[in-house]
This record gives C-alpha cells, structure tokens and sequence, in this order.
C-alpha cells in the first residue's frame, strides 16, 4: 500500500491518495465525535454534548465523496490485487465510520438524560467500557493509516473485553431497575449508551478486520475467538 | 515592456516571410523539374510509339501474318517469323518457368541464408544483368558447336537462360512477401514443410509469381542477340525445331539492314508488332497486380 | 499447496478443484536459448486439464518462447533451443525421433493476427483434416460444419463456403482460424495473444468461445490484456524476464498475489 512502487501512471496514484486522504480524515472526525460523546457522558459536559450531532453532517458529506471517487477509480482504473483490496476495504470502512457517527451522535443526545445517579450506579464501568473503546477504535484508525496488519490484529482480539464488560453492565442495570422502578428510565438511557459504545467497538472491529485484509490478502475467519488470549487465526484456520 | 515585444516580433516578421517565401519557391522549382524529366521520359517512349506507328502502320496488312518471308519485291510476309518467335518464347518459358520456379522457392524457403543459396542468388542477379549477346555464344558452344547445326531449340535454350534469372527473383520475392505468420499457421497445424510452401505459401504468392513469369515472357520476346548465334533466322516457313528457325526481332534486324524498300517498310511493321505485344502483356500484368492486390 | 491459507472459501474450492484435474502438459525444468541468449530459466509448470492457463508478463519475459515450446514451433529456426522436460501424453517431447506433424496435430495454434489461408473458407478447415485423415466427401463436409459450428461462425458464413476466406473480417478470421485448429480434433490449442488485433466485440466473442472449448481442450493462452486473463483464465502464470514468478487461481492472482514482482505488475506498478 503505501510503500509500494508507484504506478506508472500518476494520475492513478493522485486518486488512491486522495481516497486514503478521505477516510482518515472521517476516521479523524469519528474519533472526535466518540471522545465528545463519551466527554458529554461522563463528565456531563453540556457542550461536549452539541458537537457529535454537528459533525455528522460533514461525516456524511465525506462518505458521499469518498464512495463516489472509489466507484470512479474501480470503473476507470480497473484496479488489480493490492489496490483493488484497499479500496473495497475503503468503500466498507467508510460504511463503518458513518455508522460510527450516528452511535456518538446518538449517545450525545441522551448524554444530559442519564442523570448521575447516587454513587452505587456508578460511571466506573461505563468509564472504563469507553476508554477501551476509544482506544480500539483509535488503533483500527492507526493501523489503517499505517497500514499495520498486526495491529488490526489487536483490535480485533480484543473486542472481547469490551463485550463483556457490556455485559456486566446490562446485568447490573438489569438488577438496579428491579429493585427501584423509579431509576428505570435513567438506567435505560444508559444502558442505550452502553449498547451504542458497544456497538462503535464492533465497527472498529469492522474497521480492523478489511484493514487486515486490504494489506494481507487474507480473510480473517468469520467468527472471533471468544474469550481470553485469541488465537493467530492462521493457526486457528 | 509590451512595445518592446511587439517590435521585436514586428522585427522578425520580414524574415520569416522572406523564408516561407524561399520554401515556396524551391518548392516550386522541384515540382517542375520533375514535371520535366517526367515529359522527356514520356516524350522519348511517345516519339518511339509515334515513329513506329507511322512507319509501321502502312505495312500492317494480312499478307504480313499469312505468308512466309519473300525475295525482295515478292511480296513475302513474316508469318514464319511470328510462328517461330511464339515457339521459340514458348518453349523458352516452358524450360524457364519450372526451373526459375523451383530455384525461387528454394531460395525463399529452404536455402534462406546458407551458403548455397547466397551463392545461387549472387549467380542469378549476374545472370539477370548479363549481356544477352554472351548467353548466346554460351548456348552456341553448347548446342549449335557439337550439332553442326542451328536450331529453334538452342534458340529457345537462350531465351529461356534469359528468362530463368527474372523468374527466380520474383518468386523469391514474392515469396519473402508472405507472412512468418502464414508458414507456422501451416507448420501448427501438423502439415508438412512442402505442403505448407505449395498450398500456402505458393498459393498465397501466386499473383506475383504469374507476374513474373509475364514479365519474363515480355523481356523475352525482344531479344535479337541470343538468337543471332542460336536459331540464326530462316527465311522459309518452318516448325521443325531441329533446324534454324525465323523469329520477329532477327528478321527485323535482317530486314531493317537491308537495301530493299518493301523489306525495310516490313522491318518496321515486325517491330510495331514486337512493341505492341511486348505492350500488351506489360498492360495484362498490370492489371494482374492490381487485381492480385485485393 | 500454498502453504498460506487462501482468500476465501470459493476461491479454495476453484484452486482446489484446479489442483484435483489431471495435467495435460507438464513443464520441468525447462530452459530455452534463443542462440547465445537465454530465454526461459527453470521454467517448471503444469497445465491442467481442460482449464485455461493464462500467461501474462511484460513484453520479452518469455510468455510467446514457452508457447512455441509446446508445439516445437521453434525447430523451425535453426539456433534455438530447449533444455529440460515437457511431458506430454506421458513423453517427453523435447525429444529426438518424435513425429512432430503427429504432435502438432494434438497440440494446435492459434496466432496474433488471423492467418487464413489464401483459399476458400471450406478448405481452410478441410486443409488441416486432410494432413492427417482420409475423410470421404460427406464425412468432410461434416466436419467442416462441426467445426464452423462450434466457433459460431456456420450462421455467417454458411452461405459462401467457397468465397475466400480472405474476404472475412478481422474477427471472423480469427474465428476461422480458431475452427481450423479444433477440426483436427486435438488435445491442447495454444492461443498465442489471439485478440489483440481485434475489436472489443470480436474479443468478446472470442473469450465467450474460450469458456465453451475449454470443456473439451486444454488451453494456454499468452495474453498482454490482464482483464482477458483475469476473464477466461483458471490458474496465471506471471512470467519476467525469463522467469515463471507466480503461478496460482485466477481470483487469488488478481486479489493477492503472493510475489511483491506479480502485485507490482498487475497493479501497473513497473516503471
């Protein structure tokens, strides 16, 4: 990918740069989006609050683009093995980050809903279930950039945790609505925000597993590793 | 700035027409010297034809192609005279052509650049350009010497050691003509080399071939000095190509130096003769190719 | 027989599938000499069975030469010559006393720019049959319309059989070619860049009729249109400087070639 010879013909080269140029920058937007989201959250910061749903629009705009000048380059080029991978993979993570700015957008908009309940519902496993999301999609974007397959790798392994701590989660908020109804609403507010947290780890996922693809050649199989240390899936295939 | 551009392009200009000028004129100057040199070529040919039909025209009359040659003032014609020099050519062709044939297709296909083949080629060319009177002599050691005698048959050997070379170049070249492409299709396709050269090959160059074979029939039936030492002329009508025989271009040359005016007004007819049938091959060629083409 | 898993599972199953057919023609160890200049080295490849080889590289890598290889069309030119093993029908036919009409009437060639032969379109398919059967008239005539058929070129041309095949277009030409080479009923057919002188059209229905051979013939073709070979191919062979770099699936060359030399000329990355 990037540290490939150049193709013979320039203009070609010009194009792929600029697609790449595009969706890092998404990728750019996306993650400021999630840290505001995750800000106006934790910390019930109302103006962290308004800035997702803003962003979105120009998210938007920039998968428009992105999508139109890959279609432009797979008619016109006809591009082959390497490049043909990075911008399939480019067309699909593109998908990814949108869908990813929604979620932020979303949980920015319940974010002043969920009300800091006494100390016992406590933002402690939502703090942590943030960090290890922002970090995951923070490397998905890394390893796009750099094109590093071994740290899409990570991201992909380590899905787990945030899955699980989701699911500690939902079983303690489950509880907590049982016990008082009148925290019911509070708590689903929050547990909609966990479920949205959840779901941008999986699209950063998403996002890692087309960047193994687009520098390997390789598919990684169709079902993660569930639980503890995940096996290299070209020795689990 | 801007006044200084403007005068230097205003400079310029004179000399740039004067050169456009130069070039028009030295165009001019070629195209009408080759205009020139094409009109004295055709002026030359034109006064030829001209010549030969005033002179040949009166004398063009049946008796000339019915009745044997004459004592002066008998009222003779040529008619042994065009006989023998259709035999004569003919034969000379049929001895010619295969072999000229057959040396070609060696040449193009089996000899390509060996030794052999370099040498026959070099042979051939010499053979093309070499004075006709020696082929005569040639022929004359080797078949008028040992039989005593003069023949139509050493008359048409000459011809024919005329018209081999002339065969040989353009079967090779037309040969050479057809595609690599066209000789592997047939080697693909399992058929044997002789089967690809004669169906394919041979085939395909087949118009050219013909072409050179006219040709060589064309350059043939003019030729005066080969026959001079081999069928010598004959003024009697005869078939017999055991003996000397008549042919157009010696009762021409017999005539034309003669002191009679009935024979010197035939001399020119033959040659009006010769020309317009060495013309009308030349033409059938032409269109042969031009035909063969596409 | 990668070694390294495969892209995905369709992809496994066409090279599997490849892997599993018998080979036609095995190559090994193969080098060639053009006179002093060496052409081919090491050349060590398989042609399955009724599957289409591709062969890509840049100009001069030795594509055309191992072609020519499997026909012997090079003993036509004195100086060239090849060392090694190709195996065919159990023989080696690099070797010494071999009938080469009886090869090459098993391993036919189709060229770049049709080459009809100057007669008429019914005896250039009877020329072929000829050489190495004696067909009656009617038996003859059959298999002319068999073969014409099978290039789809019958509904065309049917109606001037005796008009000179001359007078066809470029593409019908190749066609007719095409149908010479499959009347003489052989087991291989070599295409050597047999559309790059035509059109769009007539290149598609020449791949078309690839897809439909390929059921009955082994077949290599040398192409310089990578989208021709990625179209008609079942494995590629990538080919420089004398070298065969890569062989593997068509969809595994075209998406993730092992070789940096291969992705690099398939992506148009030679300089």
């Amino acid at each position: 990918m990037g540290n490939e010879p150049a193709h013979t013909v320039t203009r070609y080269d010009q194009e792929l740069d600029r697609l790449r140029g595009l969706v890092a920058r998404m990728g750019g937007l996306v993650e400021r989006q999630t840290a505001q989201a995750i800000a106006a959250v934790v910390d019930q910061d109302e103006d962290a609050a308004l800035e997702p749903p803003e962003l979105d629009v120009e998210v938007d705009a920039l998968e428009r683009e992105a999508e139109s000048l890959a279609i432009r380059i797979l008619a016109l080029r006809a591009p082959m093995a390497v490049d043909l991978r990075v911008i399939i993979a480019v067309l699909k993570i593109t998908g990814d980050f949108e869908r990813i700015g929604d979620y932020a957008a979303s949980i920015a908009r319940r974010a002043l809903k969920v009300e800091p309940l006494d100390g016992a519902l406590s933002f402690g496993a939502l703090r942590n279930m943030a960090r290890l999301v922002q970090e995951n999609l923070h490397s998905a974007i890394e390893a796009m950039v750099n094109n590093d397959s071994e740290c899409a790798m990570q991201v992909w392994n380590s899905d787990t945790a945030i899955d699980e701590l989701y699911t500690a989660m939902f079983r303690e908020l489950v509880t907590y609505m049982m016990e008082d109804p009148r925290k019911i609403s509070p708590c689903i507010h929050l547990l909609f925000v966990a479920k949205n947290l959840e779901r941008i780890g999986d699209h950063a996922t998403n996002i890692a597993e087309r960047v193994y693809y687009a520098v390997t050649g390789e598919m990684l199989p169709a079902l993660r590793p569930r639980g503890g240390a995940a096996k290299k899936p070209a020795e689990a295939g | 700035m801007k006044a200084h551009v403007v005068s230097q392009s205003g400079a310029r200009l004179p000399r740039s027409d004067f050169q456009a000028m130069r070039r028009r004129l030295t165009d001019k100057l070629a195209t009408c010297m080759s205009w020139l040199a094409m009109l004295i070529v055709v002026s030359v040919l034109g006064s030829i034809l001209w010549t030969l039909l005033k002179n040949g025209l009166p004398g063009l009359t049946l008796t000339l192609f019915t009745h044997s040659m004459g004592a002066p003032g008998a009222g003779g014609g040529l008619a042994n005279a065009i006989v023998g020099s259709l035999l004569q050519t003919g034969l000379s062709i049929l001895l010619g052509a295969p072999a000229g044939l057959l040396t070609g297709i060696f040449l193009a296909e089996y000899g390509a650049e060996s030794k052999l083949a370099r040498s026959v080629r070099f042979v051939s060319d010499m053979l093309l350009s070499a004075p006709s009177i020696l082929i005569g002599l040639f022929i004359y050691m080797l078949l008028v010497e040992p039989f005593g005698h003069f023949s139509g048959f050493a008359g048409a050997a000459a011809l024919a050691v005329m018209a081999m070379p002339i065969i040989v170049r353009t079967t090779e070249d037309m040969l050479r003509l057809v595609p690599v492409s066209m000789r592997e299709a047939g080697i693909a396709l399992g058929a044997p080399r002789w089967r690809v050269i004669l169906f394919i090959c041979v085939r395909a160059a087949r118009g050219g071939i013909m072409t050179g074979v006219l040709l060589a029939i064309a350059r043939v039936t003019g030729e005066t000095a080969p026959l001079l030492f081999t069928s010598l002329g004959n003024s009697e009508w005869s078939l017999d190509m055991r003996r000397p025989m008549a042919s157009l271009p010696v009762a021409i040359y017999q005539y034309a130096g003669s002191a009679y005016q009935d024979w010197m007004q035939q001399a020119w007819t033959g040659a009006l003769v010769v020309t317009l049938g060495v013309l009308i091959i030349n033409i059938v060629v032409r269109v042969g190719i031009r035909g063969g083409r596409t | 027989m990668q070694g390294k898993p495969l892209a995905d599972a369709e992809t496994d199953a066409a090279a599997a599938a490849l892997s599993d057919r018998p080979i036609a023609i095995q190559v090994n160890n193969l080098d060639f000499y053009y006179g002093k200049t060496h052409a081919l080295h090491g050349i060590t490849l398989g042609f399955p069975e009724r599957s289409v080889t591709g062969m890509i590289g840049p100009s001069g890598c030795g594509k055309s030469t191992l072609l020519r290889v499997l026909n012997r069309m090079y003993d036509l030119y004195p100086g060239q010559r090849a060392t090694g093993e190709v195996l065919f029908a159990g023989q080696n036919i690099l070797g010494n006393g071999l009938d080469m009409n009886a090869l090459r009437s098993r391993v036919g060639m189709v060229f770049q720019k049709p080459t009809p032969f100057p007669m008429s379109i019914y005896d250039n398919i009877a020329f072929g049959i000829r050489l190495h059967e004696r067909v009656s008239r009617s038996e003859m005539d059959g298999r002319v319309e068999d073969a014409l058929r099978r290039v789809a070129l019958w509904t065309e041309v049917k109606d001037r059989l005796q008009a000179s095949a001359t007078a066809l277009s470029g593409g019908q030409q190749q066609r007719l070619c095409i149908a010479r080479t499959i009347a003489v009923r052989p087991e291989v057919i070599l295409l050597d860049e047999p559309t790059s002188a035509l059109d769009p059209v007539s290149t598609a229905r020449i791949e078309e009729l690839l897809d439909e051979l390929k059921t009955e013939f082994t077949i290599a073709i040398v192409t310089h249109n990578m989208q021709q070979a990625a179209r008609c191919a079942d494995q590629v062979a990538f080919f420089y400087l004398g070298e065969l770099v890569e062989v593997d699936s068509t969809a595994r060359m075209f998406t993730a070639p092992r070789e940096s030399r291969t992705q690099d000329y398939i992506t148009g990355r030679f300089g």
